[in-house]
């Protein structure tokens, strides 16, 4: 009996693999399937570019695998690509103009992971350039729209399309919109699990050091960190174990053994000791975050769990410290685009003046405003005013954290501070918008695994995710009460757009 | 997370702004510059709810990752790929990178 293929695209990704392995449709089928769905989704703007020549040859290999018996773990998945992973012979934009027809040499040692497994690439997702923002909106590509809009009865009607949130919002909205099984995202103060939150879908931050950051485009190397986004946790677990792993070509790379981290997933958290940090509470946190929050104590302790009351005392702190931090490592590591090796080049008389015309042509406002302020921080006579006293505020954060893995097992806090907002939307202040990573830069200061989980709706009927963080290397157990958390709330809801469907 | 100390005082005028962007070489135009110098004071006037925090006895923190890095036997793993990378420049010359005239 096969499968209808207009289902496919609504199985998780688990449950494809059982049924890929089971042989009731083959991998280009469902490869087909994804097409058809990415173009249906193109009004989200989600894709930069998309490969349906190159999706179709690799799922083709994976099924002439299969049939010889050599089926991978991830053969057949077709999943989006975050496009600040290099892909060889593949544009690759980091969402920048000046990366324009940038075609890299070579693969990120992430990708390759997963092109190893078996996986299927449809496409490269857009993002905030160079990932610097927590909206989509800085790409050079346009904004990604969020698949999820407000109810129709709320704040006088307002309907106006969302931000899938960022910086992996194409990869975020790909998902939720059932566009893409999963994708690859980097986290460098939230970028995976805040489009998790703001799409309703999961978003897992690894340990820093857990997936190679080689081939990836660096924003601000000592915070960046890939992971997987998905539409379960399950999911999470299964591209995890493929993309992680030590890179001898990334130095900060653990050279740590890989669990198993679908077998984490027990459904038992007895005993578990989970902190509730008072402090992950903002100033004008919307009601229905804090009552969402209350219910995941609840419902972990329903399952056995034990709620305790942590403090993490310089949590206000991480937000500044990391807006110091981010930037300076930034302008660091864009000093490398200067329109001689690659990308768009700007010819002016000189090379001074090539470099800066170079640079002011092809970076937009936001990456601009960090190189700036990088550049400052790091600058003589404010080196010690910023730059140190941010990475001393940095080691508190880290202290807060190594005092409170003492008493528990893991944190329970909301992701973010509020639902999607609109697009257009907090455009015109930098702080109003720095101020969407507040609950999730702590964990990049820090190095931390943390996962955002789709817990409930706002009171406009949008998605709101609440995020477990854990001990350093300990992806197991977030994946675990991830887990629980999942299967306590229950969150069925469905996005306004999901490709396919009218 | 409260806007911090948003005294209102200037902590860059123009002057500086196009300071840092000859350091950072990025071309702005005249009429960048002031707009730049209020977006760039207030970051800076917003970070500077850190020195609320005493940090005098407290080592700063480059990363989380080990401190010493890790050591690899000194030899050749790569390379012989001149085409490949001279395939993405702007401008390439009898095998190298072309740039504007920096020697008169």
């Amino acid at each position: 009996m096969r499968a209808s293929l207009s289902a496919l695209t609504e199985l998780s990704l688990s449950e494809v693999r059982d049924r890929l392995a089971r042989k009731e449709f083959s991998a280009r089928e469902l490869t087909e399937c994804y097409i058809a769905a990415l173009q249906a989704a193109r009004p989200l703007n989600a894709f930069i570019t998309e490969t349906p020549e190159r999706a179709l040859a690799m799922a083709e290999a994976a099924d002439r695998r299969r049939a010889r018996g050599e089926a991978r773990p991830l053969d057949g998945i077709p999943i989006a690509v975050k496009d600040l992973f290099c892909t060889k012979g593949v544009l690759t934009t980091a969402g920048s103009r000046i990366l324009d027809g940038f075609e890299p040499p070579y693969e990120s040692t992430v990708t390759e992971k997963l092109w190893q497994a078996g996986a299927v690439m449809l496409g490269k997702a857009n993002l905030d350039e160079f990932a610097m923002g927590s909206s989509n909106a800085t790409s050079y590509y346009g904004p990604v729209e969020n698949p999820w809009r407000r109810r129709s009865e709320s704040k006088a009607g307002d309907n106006r399309p969302l931000v899938p949130g960022g910086s992996s919002g194409g990869s975020a909205a790909a998902v939720a919109a059932h566009a893409a099984l999963a994708a690859t995202g980097t986290d460098t103060g939230g970028s995976i699990r805040q489009p998790a939150s703001y799409c309703g879908i999961i978003g897992l931050k690894p340990t820093y050091g857990r997936c190679s950051r080689w081939g990836v485009v660096a924003y601000a190397s000592s915070l960046d960190h890939p992971g997987p986004i998905t539409r379960t946790v399950r999911d999470a677990a299964i591209m995890l174990r493929s993309m992680a792993g030590h890179d001898p070509k990334d130095s900060t790379s653990a050279p740590l053994p890989v669990p198993d981290y679908e077998r984490a997933l027990t459904g038992d958290i007895r005993g578990v000791r989970v902190g509730i940090p008072c402090e992950y509470r903002a100033p004008g946190m919307p009601d229905d975050i804090e009552a969402l929050w209350q219910r995941g104590v609840e419902w972990l302790r329903q399952a056995g769990a034990v709620p305790v009351e942590i403090r993490l005392p310089h949590t206000k702190y991480a937000l500044a410290a990391y807006y110091i931090i981010a930037p300076a490592e930034a302008s660091s590591n864009l000093a490398r685009y200067d329109g001689v090796r690659f990308g768009q080049r700007v010819e002016g008389g000189g090379v001074d003046e090539m470099y800066e015309q170079t640079r002011a042509a092809g970076f937009g406002a936001e990456v601009r405003r960090r190189v700036l302020i990088g550049t400052y921080v790091l600058s003589a006579g404010y080196y010690d005013a910023y730059y140190l006293k941010a990475q001393r505020v940095r080691t508190l954060v880290a202290r807060d954290f190594t005092a409170a893995f003492e008493e528990v097992d893991a944190i329970l806090a909301p992701t973010a501070p509020s639902a999607a907002f609109a697009i257009g939307e907090n455009s015109g202040d930098p702080i109003a918008m720095y101020l969407n990573d507040a609950f999730t830069v702590p964990a990049n200061l820090a190095g931390l695994p943390a996962i955002s989980v789709p817990a409930g709706l706002s009171a406009d009927g949008l998605p709101l995710g609440l995020q477990i963080i854990g001990r350093a290397f300990d992806e197991e157990t977030v994946l675990r009460v991830g887990q629980v958390l999942e299967t306590a709330a229950q969150f069925h809801h469905r996005p306004a757009f999901v490709a396919g469907e009218t | 997370m409260g806007r911090g100390c948003e005294s209102g005082i200037m902590a860059l005028d123009k002057t500086a702004v196009a300071h840092i962007a000859a350091l950072a070489r990025i071309r702005l135009s005249e009429a960048e510059l002031e707009p730049l110098a209020v977006e760039l004071s207030q970051i800076l006037n917003w970070v500077e709810q850190l020195n609320e925090v005493d940090t005098a006895a407290v080592p700063p923190m480059a990363s989380v990752a080990a401190s010493a890095l890790p050591m690899r036997e000194d030899r050749v793993s790569d390379g012989n790929c001149r085409e490949a990378i001279l395939a993405n420049a702007p401008h390439s010359a009898r095998g190298f990178f072309a740039v504007p005239k920096v020697i008169e």
